[in-house]
């Protein structure tokens, strides 16, 4: 149940009641007062009562979830866009899509699911006030498969930068997929890692020791 | 695409009832315009023309879809 009418003697206790039905804090409802309601005299002309509508505010994730959902309704791909809750992080939240033919969604090299990442980011947190939530957006296991890659990338540069005593630049790359690579070779004494750049053209650059 | 286009403009703008959205379709190509409200202008283009460049990035796979090509141009 997200939304209810609830009545009282006033405003304040038809909110009361209603929050107290649904379950919720004050901050995680939005109340839209439909009848002020007043006081009867003397009790001899009886008062009006207060009517409210108390609807539950969307979370982030389901801002995230529902702008994800819709994109791809517009872009003729039917999915189901599923909030995964396997990591407890209220931070973050991991969006997976399902469906069938993802490829022109993830894009090349996943140019097309980091810019709808990218998106739903920024309309999630369109709300300043609220905790910064992390959105990342999976398909067909891709976020995985792109981390093996990065990873054996990150041993062949270092082998190369190692081999050959010279620093390999690689191409731009956001800063989780500029992440792995740090995490890969951070343990390798042959070389060390940086980045460098502005962002979004910002580059991990693997140096030799 | 003009609902796709207008979906993700009115989602990051703070006056998403002045959002237009033009398009105009040939055989190869389809041409996007995107109208916001002045204040709205970073809301759609972002530090370095991020914004704009990813919704070029959704223009361009829903484009290719069909088989063409885009091109989305945010209006002044």
């Amino acid at each position: 149940m997200d939304e209810i009418i609830q009545e009282g003697k006033n405003v304040q206790e038809a909110i009361a009641k209603a929050l107290n039905e649904l379950g919720l804090p004050r901050e995680r409802v939005d109340i839209e007062v439909l009848e002020e309601g007043s006081r009867g005299i003397f009790g001899l002309i009886s008062g009006k009562t207060a009517r409210i509508k108390a609807r539950r505010k969307k979370e982030k994730k389901e801002i995230a979830r529902d702008f994800v959902a819709g994109i791809c309704d517009r872009m003729g791909t039917e999915v189901q866009v599923n909030i995964t809750e396997e990591n407890e992080n209220p931070r973050q939240v991991i969006l997976e899509i399902e469906g069938e033919n993802l490829g022109l969604l993830i894009g090349k090299r996943g140019q097309t699911i980091d810019a709808l990442q990218y998106l739903t980011t920024l309309v999630a947190n369109r709300k300043k006030e609220e905790d910064y939530l992390r959105v990342i957006i999976d398909a067909e296991d891709y976020r995985n498969r792109r981390e093996k890659t990065l990873e054996a990338l990150a041993k062949r540069m270092a082998e190369k930068a190692a081999r050959n005593g010279r620093k390999v630049l690689l191409e731009p790359m956001s800063p989780q997929e500029r992440r792995i690579i740090h995490m890969t070779l951070k343990d390798d004494r042959r070389v060390k890692t940086y980045s460098q750049g502005e962002e979004p053209f910002r580059k991990v650059c693997i140096e030799p020791n | 695409m003009q609902e796709l286009i207008r979906f993700i403009t009115c989602a990051l703008v703070d006056n998403p009832e002045q959002v237009e959205v033009f398009v105009e379709e040939e055989d190869k190509m389809i041409r996007v315009g995107i109208k916001v409200a002045e204040e709205d202008m970073g809301k759609v283009i972002g530090k370095q023309g991020r914004i704009a460049k990813a919704i070029r990035t959704l223009a361009k796979a829903s484009a290719a879809r069909e088989g063409k090509r885009s091109q989305v141009d945010i209006l002044e």
